[in-house]
């Protein structure tokens, strides 16, 4: 028993203390951040890479979320007359909850684990040494600008995948399912509201947007230069991701509307 | 023209005798429990090539890393141009570091951009030079290292003498006072490995640079070192010229410089009795 509580206490102190070295390293990065805004070329380089490579799977993502979410609508709604609900379902959905979520989770999957195996390969092969010894700091010149690319690059996908959700659920409800198109559009302008709804989905997907990027960039900066090292610092990038976006979804949500 | 060259160099070590560019005093480092440097002591003398030798695991790369200030000794002092590198503030560090060129094991080229680019880095990442100026300086020195016309090629593209070339062009792109290599003749070909031992010595001469060679090629490093440490068990067990080494009747010495498997440094590691272990009996 004693053992347990030991090794526990031991697991807790190692968490506190990475979780501390995260903190130290995010604040590292912010002080870093002014200065890469005056090279805005590595920016944009990262924000095609992290964004626009990740754009097909973002993209189909969508489509098929919106079209499963306008057939399971339809099955429910049907029951009670109120079929032409799904758009704003559909829409209400997508903006505060899937398209945020989903795609900080595709994500992680997609740019997440390429920013940590790239940045921890870099490490395993002396990059980052060999740019301290050209008295190059890597966290500047390699870690803020994948940090700032995947901050700007996440709200982007999320809001693309929000939109093919939107086409999906038209295509599934209006073209396949018959539903009226007029009262689909008509109820989603009606019901959704830029604030509330659209807004609070953009702060979720800014904030899934650090904590998945800042998780990338430390799990790669702070991997063992082995093979082994990075294998398990890409697998932490996405386990680590995916509980921190549903437990900030949580939070966010409960902050939003007001209620826990 | 190279033993000329040579003879000349060993002339002038007579001539700077006090003046060091690197002053290694009474330095420990441990890694865990595991003691690294014991009380060791080094200078490296301005405008000569030193070598560093020791058998593997005795912490010569460790003590590249010293040196550049990447980690901190326990105890002792680090002095490069009179500055201890421990004391040194991160600002202060990195100015430092400008003034120093390293070659990793393995050239630590960066994967993502071609051989100009690479080159080019030190260039772009600390001075504002017109993109004319920053051409006319790469090109230059890929020219020193025989690489020119490979410009355009990625790192992928090159073969591992060929990494260490450009990383060595890299190296000197700033016109760094001070060069260290880490092994910089490991996994290489015979022609390569010639082609690096002439490089290193030729830059060193025709630059002005100190430099400061970690290795266990003995051969090769003989060929082109001014003045030779011997590092065993955490300190210098010897130094002198490479002539001085061959001659060294210690008994480190000669197992390292005649390759023998047995001696001070034993063949085998620590390990219980062969016997009683192959039996079970070892608990």
């Amino acid at each position: 028993m004693t053992r347990i509580l030991r090794d526990v206490w031991y697991s807790l102190q190692e968490w506190l203390q990475t979780f501390g070295a995260c903190q130290l390293f995010l604040i590292r990065i912010l002080a870093g951040c002014p200065a890469a805004f005056l090279r805005p070329r590595l920016i944009i380089k990262q924000v095609h890479d992290s964004g626009v490579l990740s754009l097909a799977i973002i993209g189909i993502s969508g489509f098929f979320v919106g079209m499963v979410l306008s057939l399971q609508a339809y099955n429910s709604l049907t029951r009670f007359g109120a079929t032409e609900s799904i758009g704003v379902l559909a829409a209400l959905a997508l903006t505060r909850e899937l398209g945020p979520v989903v795609t900080a989770l595709l994500f992680a999957g997609r740019a997440g684990t390429a920013l940590a195996s790239e940045i921890g390969l870099m490490r395993a092969t002396d990059q980052l040494s060999g740019m301290e010894m050209m008295a190059v700091d890597p966290v500047r010149r390699v870690v803020v600008p994948r940090f700032i690319g995947g901050v700007i690059a996440m709200p982007l996908l999320a809001a693309i995948f929000s939109a093919m959700g939107l086409f999906g659920a038209w295509l599934e409800g209006v073209v396949l399912l018959n539903v009226d198109e007029g009262a689909f559009w008509q109820q989603m302008q009606d019901q959704v509201d830029v604030f509330d709804d659209v807004l609070a989905g953009i702060l979720k997907s800014f904030a899934f947007g650090v904590a998945a990027s800042l998780l990338a960039v430390f799990e790669g900066y702070n991997s063992i230069p082995t093979a082994e090292g990075v294998s398990r610092a890409t697998t932490r990038t996405v386990v680590l991701t995916a509980l921190s976006v549903l437990v900030l979804n949580f939070m966010l949500t409960a902050v939003l509307i007001g209620e826990v | 023209m190279e033993a000329n060259t040579n003879a000349a160099g060993a002339r002038q070590v007579g001539t700077v005798v006090g003046d060091n560019i690197v002053v290694i005093r009474d330095l420990h480092y441990s890694r865990g429990h595991r003691k690294i440097f014991d009380g060791l002591n080094l200078e490296v003398p301005r405008g000569r090539v030193t070598a560093i030798m020791g058998p593997s695991g005795t912490g010569k790369t460790t003590l590249l890393r010293l040196i550049t200030g990447q980690i901190l000794p326990d105890q002792g002092s680090i002095l490069v141009e009179g500055r201890d590198v421990a004391k040194m503030r991160r600002r202060e560090l990195y100015q430092y570091r400008k003034r120093i060129g390293m070659l990793f094991q393995n050239g630590a080229l960066l994967t993502d951009i071609n051989v100009y680019e690479n080159v080019a880095f030190p260039l772009r990442e600390h001075t504002d030079l017109a993109e004319r100026l920053i051409r006319h300086i790469v090109l230059t020195k890929l020219h020193a290292v025989g690489l020119r016309g490979a410009w355009q090629m990625m790192p992928s593209e090159l073969s591992g003498g060929m990494a260490r070339r450009v990383a060595l062009a890299r190296a000197i792109a700033m016109d760094p006072d001070l060069i260290l290599y880490d092994e910089p003749f490991v996994g290489l070909d015979p022609i390569s490995m010639g082609v690096i031992v002439r490089l290193i010595r030729r830059m060193n001469d025709a630059l002005g640079l100190t430099s400061i060679v970690v290795s266990h090629d003995v051969d090769e490093i003989s060929s082109i070192a001014d003045r030779t440490y011997l590092i065993s068990d955490g300190k210098v067990v010897a130094s002198g010229s490479p002539e001085d080494l061959q001659e060294n009747c210690s008994a480190v010495v000669m197992q390292f410089m005649n390759g023998m498997a047995d001696g001070p440094v034993p063949f085998h590691y620590p390990a219980p009795d062969y016997d009683a272990q192959l039996l079970g009996r070892d608990g």
